[in-house]
């Protein structure tokens, strides 16, 4: 059995799941000042003494990490940066604790300028005077070669110091996004492992000796003590519970596109043969662009609350909300109100909707039945109209290659899911696209259930470069000697059996360690026409998921 | 001083699963590290640059300016259709007004592709930009356009399409003919004669560097490209002016880029030449795309740049003042040279030896155009090539005025096909292309 858990902003959802069926849940208010408190109110609602020696495996989502953020709850943060010659700073968005110091390696990796000891000392000594004890250092190009980084943070190390490094946040390339990522690693560093210490303290309060997990961005798990090497990995862990929690709830395996409609936003998410699609680059938060793995979504300012009002003639539906349904005593007719008069869903004061459409219904000159149709039918477009929007974008991504231009993947939804409290809208978005649609069970506490049954994911990054006879596993930031010889295949081998070893320690069992090569490229060094090398890219994924059953056992 | 951002559209385009050959410069690893630079300055994550997938060309796109022997099926992979679609779609960007300028950065490059193509030469199959200009032309109308050709080598495919054409301006800055390939560009290659001026040509002295590149951009192009008045600026843009290309000689700099793209303000650019793709390549393409969008460029520089090593010496100094004078000369005296060239005569003959050297293909080509004061004029084409294939084209300028027009639709009717593998017929006004 597992106990799942969503500790959201307002409430804190749990399950107890065995063998992907919902046993038991419950449902709590988050008091966002003793989080340990609400843990606990949500799990004795579950727990018994029959069944909590059944219990194997505890996972937790939060918005802990995403809330600081938003809310500036963060701690200071000294950047250190190894920038070299490019892009100008000034056109980077930098607090004023940066720090800009020498040295920088190019595309390949190879040293340009190296770092000098005394300006860091320098740095160092400012950092103290000015009392910042997390510091984030990041080199352009520190995913090809990581030793910048560590050398700066030998030379900043300090027992009262807690420092974030770059390359190993992510192996992608992209250095404002890098410095993003860590600044927020930093950021975070103190209120995650507050929330972490809850946790431990929960865990031991109701006497359990069992692992306990957390949700990354990507919908994928992590054992908690290494997650607090990189808090910033469980922001956006509140929208990956939602889409794993349709992914455990629908059973999808085909194309799909699936619609969390809320109060005043409608996410979507879409599904690529049944796997949720991550960012292309990385999450966004607070305007800051990552690079940290994370589930696709987007949001749109339509929602069962937003504001209905009339423009020139015409229904005009949100952004805003402002405040519940007429049905429940708000101040202006909602999409809500419109599904209550046409009879799609029943509650609140019936009679307060009608009168809210009717005000509606009059400057449209229209009936009252139909300016609640055309409410409807126009939420319902506004949301299809984005999906088809989306689908646009994702389908039109550049790519790199004459195969994948002409024959890449091309997604095309059979399916429609939706969940949230306004999902009874379902009907008309799905008619307006065209395909059929589905309202999976336990839409209420589907975060929790997918929190609990999600994977490990974890991805390896490898580029070897048989010019200098090195290849380096990004993430890790560990360099090794290959030979002359070494090929891609090599590379794949050596890049599974690197992941195989990370999901481990990340907390993965060996049965749901389920593999994908997702880059494999070759590349022929040629100098003065001659071949010098090969320059070999590879990327290997556990992508996101359910665990395999039996895994309560 | 903050500049002016502009909404720069990139279509990029490495074709990472296409070579020439293994160990051919233009091969899969080419645009390898310049993605790997656009990706680590995070480029396209500033809201004014736009990353646009390419489209593909259509043949019909390349009869609008290509006389392909057999046809274009024959001659193009759909990795050339990739790389002219992908000119294409910056053009779209730009015109539907979605962008303010775009940049193709494609491969493989065009610019060496003549009207009459029986094969590869310069490692160009079919002439991007060309079929880019005639897509402008067709879909939007647009007139005047100006292509200036900042690649290291002679843009003579380019020249050769537009030749005739008084309203297409080809201006092709590059080292001298006489120690790099294809050997042409001299200054006095000016245009046929009822386009002369529509092309210019600055050879420049082995090792000019940012010095000599700007001069000649401020002393010709500028004031030219002024007075012509273009409604679309073209930079045919290859790298291989740079100091570390493997296969010229110049001195040009990843600034100096940066800054020729700022001054010339291209509405267009499309990746051309350029080899060093390692020491170059990263550095050039990220400050034209930096200039393009109005973005601070001044940072962008080689791991091994140093100014003083590739400064060039006052000699070429002087040489290229010379070089800009004669050709200002020509351009002033545009007007009058006619009459001395063509005389009373009504058909002006051109005979050219084109040699292939990528696909190793001999083509003997007799050119007539038709002497014309209304019109770019009627061409006629023969060509023979080494491979068997003679063939016969008739080309109407895309203005074309009705005695052209009568003239070569009599001789297009009449001509005894009995003798040619194929004769075309090429409507560049009314977009008809028919084989026969």
């Amino acid at each position: 059995m597992i106990l799942g858990i969503d500790v959201g902003g307002t409430h804190t959802d749990a399950v107890l799941v065995q063998n992907f069926q919902l046993i038991k849940k419950a449902k709590v208010l988050t008091d966002q000042t003793n989080i340990m408190a609400s843990l606990l109110e949500a799990a004795e609602k579950l727990i018994s003494d029959e069944n909590i020696n059944d219990i194997k495996r505890i996972v937790l989502s939060t918005t802990i990490s995403t809330n600081a953020i938003v809310q500036n709850k963060t701690n200071r943060v000294a950047m250190v940066l190894l920038s070299g010659p490019g892009l100008s700073p000034t056109t980077l968005n930098l607090g004023k604790d940066t720090y800009f110091a020498r040295g920088y390696v190019n595309h390949r990796g190879i040293p340009v300028k190296n770092v000098n000891s005394r300006q860091i000392a320098d740095i160092s000594q400012e950092i103290s005077e000015n009392a910042i004890q997390q510091i984030g250092i990041v080199g352009k190009f520190s995913s090809r070669n990581p030793q910048q980084e560590l050398d700066t943070a030998e030379l900043l190390q300090d027992s009262s110091r807690n420092i974030s490094l770059g390359h190993t946040l992510s192996g992608q390339l992209n250095f404002p996004r890098r410095i993003a990522t860590t600044y927020l690693n930093a950021a975070i560093y103190d209120i995650y492992r507050g929330f972490v210490q809850d946790v431990q303290k929960f865990v031991a309060r109701i006497g359990l000796h069992i692992p306990v997990y957390i949700l990354k961005a990507d919908g994928g798990t992590i054992l908690i003590d290494p997650s607090l090497d990189c808090p910033v990995q469980t922001i956006h862990s509140g929208p990956a519970a939602g889409i794993m929690g349709v992914l455990a709830t629908a059973c999808i395996r085909e194309d799909a596109v699936a619609l969390d409609i809320g109060g005043t936003t409608t996410d979507i998410s879409v599904f690529a043969d049944g796997v949720p699609l991550l960012e292309p680059t990385g999450v966004s938060i607070s305007g800051r662009k990552t690079l940290i793995r994370g589930l696709y979504t987007k949001s749109i300012g339509v929602g069962g609350d937003s504001v209905v009002k009339v423009e020139k003639g015409d229904i005009v539906i949100g952004p805003q909300r402002e405040g519940p349904a007429a049905a429940l005593d708000g101040p202006f007719a909602t999409p809500t109100d419109a599904m209550i008069v046409e009879g799609i869903v029943t509650f609140g004061d019936s009679q307060k909707a009608q009168n809210a459409i009717a005000l509606i219904a009059k400057k449209l000159h229209m009936s009252v039945q139909d300016a609640a149709r055309a409410i409807v039918e126009k939420t319902a477009a506004m949301i299809a109209d984005n999906v088809r929007q989306i689908l646009l974008e994702i389908n039109n991504k550049p790519v790199y290659t004459i195969h994948e231009l002409l024959e890449g993947k091309i997604i095309r939804p059979r399916m429609l899911y939706v969940v949230g409290g306004p999902a009874a809208i379902a009907p008309f978005i799905a008619q307006n696209l065209g395909y059929p649609y589905s309202i999976p069970d336990h839409s209420e506490v589907s975060n929790a259930l997918g929190v609990a049954v999600a994977r490990t994911t974890a991805e390896v990054t490898i580029l070897a470069d048989t010019e200098k006879r090195e290849l380096i596993f990004s993430e890790e930031g560990c360099v090794q000697s290959v030979p002359r010889s070494f090929s891609t295949a090599d590379a794949i081998e050596i890049g599974k059996k690197a992941l195989h070893k990370k999901a481990v320690r990340m907390g993965a069992r060996p049965q749901d360690i389920i593999m994908e090569v997702t880059e494999s490229q070759e590349f022929n060094m040629i100098r003065d026409f001659c071949t010098t090398g090969k320059n070999i890219r590879v990327k290997v994924q556990i992508k996101p998921g359910l665990i395999s059953s039996g895994a309560e056992r | 001083m903050p500049k002016k951002e502009k909404k720069t559209g990139l279509i990029f385009f490495p074709a990472f699963d296409w070579a020439i050959s293994t160990n051919h410069p233009e091969r899969e690893e080419r645009l390898l590290y310049t993605q790997d630079q656009v990706f680590e300055e995070g480029l396209l994550d500033f809201p004014n640059i736009l990353e646009y997938k390419p489209g593909i060309a259509t043949y019909a796109d390349i009869n609008r300016c290509h006389i392909c022997v057999p046809n274009p099926q024959n001659l193009t992979t759909n990795s050339h259709l990739i790389s002219a679609g992908g000119a294409i779609t910056a053009a779209q960007k730009v015109l539907t007004g979605e962008v303010d300028n775009a940049f193709a950065l494609v491969r493989p490059p065009g610019h060496h592709s003549m009207l009459v193509a029986h094969g590869a030469r310069g490692f160009c199959n079919i002439n991007i930009e060309a079929v880019m200009i005639e897509y402008i032309r067709h879909q939007f109308g647009v007139k005047r356009i100006a292509v200036v050709d900042t690649d290291c080598h002679h843009g003579d495919g380019t020249q050769d399409i537009y030749w005739n054409d008084p309203d297409v301006l080809c201006i092709s800055m590059h080292q001298d003919g006489r120690t790099l390939y294809p050997g042409t560009g001299f200054v006095d290659d000016f245009g046929g004669p009822n386009a002369l001026g529509a092309t210019i040509n600055i050879p420049l002295p082995p090792r000019t560097s940012d010095e000599g590149f700007l001069f000649a951009l401020d002393h010709v192009i500028l004031p030219i490209l002024d007075e012509f008045k273009p409604e679309i600026i073209i930079n045919s843009a290859g790298q291989d002016n740079h100091y570390s290309d493997p296969i010229t000689n110049m001195s040009f700099s990843a600034q100096g880029y940066a800054l020729l793209n700022e001054k010339l303000a291209p509405d267009i650019a499309v990746l051309e030449g350029g080899y060093s793709i390692e020491k170059a390549l990263p550095y050039v393409n990220v400050g034209i795309i930096l200039a393009m969008a109005g973005l601070d460029y001044s940072q962008v520089q080689e791991p091994d740049y140093d100014a003083q090593r590739i400064r060039q010496s006052p000699e070429i100094t002087r040489l290229i003042e010379n070089e800009v004078k004669n050709v200002m000369t020509l351009w002033k005296k545009k007007k009058n040279l006619k009459k001395q060239i063509a005389g009373a005569a009504k058909y002006i003959r051109r005979e050219k030896n084109i040699y292939y050297d990528t696909d190793d293909i001999t083509e003997k080509q007799i050119e007539t155009v038709r002497v014309c004061d209304d019109c770019g004029g009627l061409v006629m084409i023969e060509s023979v090539a080494d491979t068997g294939k003679k063939i016969y084209a008739v080309i109407l300028p895309n203005t074309c005025c009705p005695e052209c027009r009568e003239n070569g639709e009599n001789i297009f009717n009449r001509i005894n096909g009995s003798q040619y593998n194929h004769v075309y017929f090429q409507d560049r006004q009314r977009d008809i292309f028919v084989a026969k």
